[in-house]
């Protein structure tokens, strides 16, 4: 059985229709990418998974192993091993980096039936994935995110999925807003979380982040459907030809 | 339209013509301070309790809310058995504790071994009775002699604001016990000193003084915390005379239940930091006003506070910042975080006198509302007669943002705790600025507790 499988999802924000019969399924061990123009539905795909309120999904399905979490709270398809890297991570002034992560792992630990980490066992696995990830510890004391540059933030979205342990990783836009060096270490944090029982879905504008994050899979979405499939050759192909062809193609 | 002409009275305003009619003899202090309290009482009974007329108290009528008086507490009620404790304050962090029963002090309770040196403590009631030269020369129902007749109209003065309040002259009529707090110049007070201000089992009306001097180049932490009792009516003052250079720290905390009605009024030196924070969470209403005023050069002022309301519960917290020196820097922080019924009013006024160049004030007041019920009022003002300063004020009401709790729910946060991590967040912004780390924790984890009892409330409403 796919981990990860969408069948003829329909969503609208706000009485607006933007995915229109998406279909896609990602097996165990897989990394697909998702590219495509402004507007054709890739955040609202990833704030569909993550399930955020006012994403409404008037048809279709989203399995997770089988079982459709469209119902779902986001903490519950959390606990189930969803994880959405955010394009823009939230700054959460006054609460401490260390009490969000520690509050994030128990809580997911908790419904999932296991057993909560003691504190040095906790501080050590933070620190050691920080260290992975060239974050100052010292950032970890502030406030979640606040006075964060850009590529901070990014690595902190990186932290977090590598504390969480998800089995389905689901990155936003995550190359926006880094330089070359940022998106290295963003890229490699990543890729340490390959794995056979692990499966990710890469979205992106831009072929850069691939160069990095090779997919097995690319994806192109226009207008709310994926339109085109194939290997990581389409992804150069895109950054050639552009995305005109496939607007229309969708029209 | 003449605000003198007074409606019949209240069964309170009887109540309280009775109750000082029959203790004025035995209260403290001599023929000079009698004769004072006689007049503040007459003050106080051309005006009587409080309506939303008075401006000072538009959100607030104590005549309405006090539809009677409870009996006079002239001697400490009987403490609840065993160790005096303070259920808002849990935390020991090594204080020094003084504790008081129905505004009473209670000396066997009370920690007053091995005073550090320059540190002298002594009780209102024997420092009245005793004509005392410290509360003599600060005491404002004895310094102050002119009192203004009430014009809303005209600016403030933090003193006169003070003793002209009618809660306060209430107050200075009937005021029968509290402390005396002396620090001599250059002395630091290691251990802070608690107030531990305790209810007896009895519903009575309390009314206590306090004094605090600390001269200059001198350092005290003081911390108030109230545990109100079911009925009681507290109304409660407390002056501060802080020298020039000296270092004040000072936190209110209100717990329990029952009515209370705050006033702190400091006049402040140069060169000085002063901290005062209160935080709320209990009784059917209380009122905090504070009255600071700022007299020398150079000072560095915080003000801050945080209350957590929810039933039908009512808190003011009202405030002049009156800065009548240049060169000071005073910052406002107040977030109220309102559930249920409840209703929050914050008032503030920052005045910066004509001579106060460079004065440079920053107020804030954030409610946060929990439920569609819940009502907060904001009254910022500001009253600037120097051209070459920096104030402003912000204010704003809102409820929970969804993003952020969005964000915390997907990283698999459940709901009720990500809306209790965002609170903590919304309130640990003005708990922040208070500088004794013990107690930023301690006020941390009675915001949490406080968040636990919501859940549980929600849950059971839900049943």
């Amino acid at each position: 059985m796919a981990l990860l499988d969408i069948k003829n999802l329909h969503v609208s924000l706000d009485g607006k229709p933007i995915l229109n019969g998406l279909n896609l399924t990602v097996n165990k061990g897989e990394v697909h990418a998702i590219m495509g123009p402004n507007g054709s539905g890739k955040s609202t795909l990833s704030y569909t998974m993550a399930g955020k309120p006012g994403y409404e999904a008037t048809e279709g399905q989203i399995l997770l192993d089988g079982e459709d979490i469209l119902g779902m709270e986001p903490d519950e398809r959390a606990a189930r091993g969803v994880f959405l890297a955010f394009q823009y991570p939230m700054e959460i002034p006054g609460v401490a980096s260390m009490t969000f992560l520690r509050t994030a792992l128990n809580a997911q630990l908790r419904q999932r039936g296991k057993a909560e980490l003691s504190t040095p066992e906790f501080l050590k696995r933070v620190r050691e994935i920080a260290k992975s990830l060239e974050i100052d510890p010292d950032m970890l004391r502030r406030a979640v995110n606040v006075g964060f540059s850009g590529g901070e933030k990014k690595r902190n979205e990186v932290l977090q999925m590598a504390l969480l342990e998800p089995r389905l990783c689901v990155l936003d836009e995550t190359d926006s807003g880094l330089d070359i060096d940022a998106l290295k270490i963003v890229a490699d944090g990543v890729n340490r979380l390959r794995s056979p029982e692990r499966a990710m879905v890469v979205i992106t504008h831009y072929q850069r982040l691939l160069d990095h994050i090779v997919p097995d899979v690319v994806h192109v979405l226009s207008r709310g459907r994926i339109v085109k499939s194939g290997d990581a050759a389409l992804a150069l192909e895109l950054e050639a030809s552009g995305y005109a062809q496939f607007q229309d193609e969708a029209a | 339209m003449s605000l003198d002409v007074r409606p019949q009275k209240t069964a309170a305003e009887e109540a309280l013509a009775t109750m000082f009619a029959q203790a004025r003899d035995g209260l403290p202090g001599n023929e000079a301070l009698a004769t004072a309290r006689a007049a503040a009482f007459r003050r106080f009974e051309s005006q009587g309790l409080p309506t939303w007329r008075r401006e000072e108290w538009k959100y607030t009528d104590l005549r309405a809310a006090m539809p009677q008086a409870q009996p006079l507490a002239l001697r400490a009620g009987r403490l609840p058995s065993g160790a005096p404790g303070s259920p808002i304050l849990p935390v020991d962090f090594g204080a020094r504790r003084l504790v008081f029963s129905n505004g009473i002090f209670v000396p066997e309770l009370s920690d007053l071994a091995e005073l550090e040196p320059g540190l002298t403590i002594r009780p209102m009631g024997q420092a009245l009775r005793e004509g005392d030269a410290l509360v003599r020369a600060h005491l404002t129902t004895h310094s102050v002699s002119a009192v203004p007749s009430y014009d809303p109209m005209q600016s403030s003065d933090a003193v006169q604001s003070f003793v002209a309040d009618p809660a306060v002259t209430l107050n200075a009529a009937l005021m029968s016990d509290g402390i005396v707090i002396h620090v001599a110049a250059g002395k630091t007070v290691e251990r802070p000193i608690h107030l531990l201000m305790l209810s007896g089992e009895e519903a009575v009306s309390v009314f206590s003084r306090s004094l605090l001097v600390a001269e200059s180049g001198a350092r005290v932490m003081v911390l108030e915390s109230h545990e109100g009792g079911a009925g009681h009516q507290v109304n409660t003052a407390f002056e501060m005379v802080v020298g020039d250079e000296a270092h004040v720290d000072h936190v209110k905390l209100n717990g329990g239940v029952g009515l209370h009605v705050a006033s702190l009024l400091a006049t402040i030196g140069g060169r000085v930091r002063f901290n005062t924070f209160v935080f709320t969470a209990c009784c059917a209403l209380v009122r905090n006003q504070m009255f600071l005023r700022f007299d020398g050069k150079g000072t560095l002022a915080n003000i801050g506070g945080s209350s957590l309301l929810d039933g039908r519960q009512h808190v003011d917290n009202t405030l002049i910042a009156d800065h009548a020196s240049p060169d000071c820097q005073s910052r406002e922080v107040f977030k109220t975080v309102l559930d249920g019924e409840s209703r929050g009013v914050f008032q503030g006024k920052v005045i910066v006198r004509q001579k106060a160049q460079k004065t440079d004030a920053r107020m804030v007041t954030r409610a946060l509302l929990l439920s569609d019920e819940a009502e907060a009022d904001h009254k910022p003002e500001l009253e600037i007669f120097a051209d070459d300063v920096q104030c402003g004020h912000g204010a704003t009401t809102g409820s929970l943002d969804e993003e952020l709790k969005f964000y915390l729910m997907a990283r698999g946060i459940p709901k009720a705790e990500a809306e209790a991590l965002l609170v903590q967040s919304f309130v640990g912004e003005a708990i922040d600025g208070i500088e004794h780390a013990g107690l930023r924790d301690a006020l941390m984890e009675a915001v949490a507790d406080w968040l636990k009892t919501r859940g549980e409330r929600v849950d059971a409403s839900r049943n």
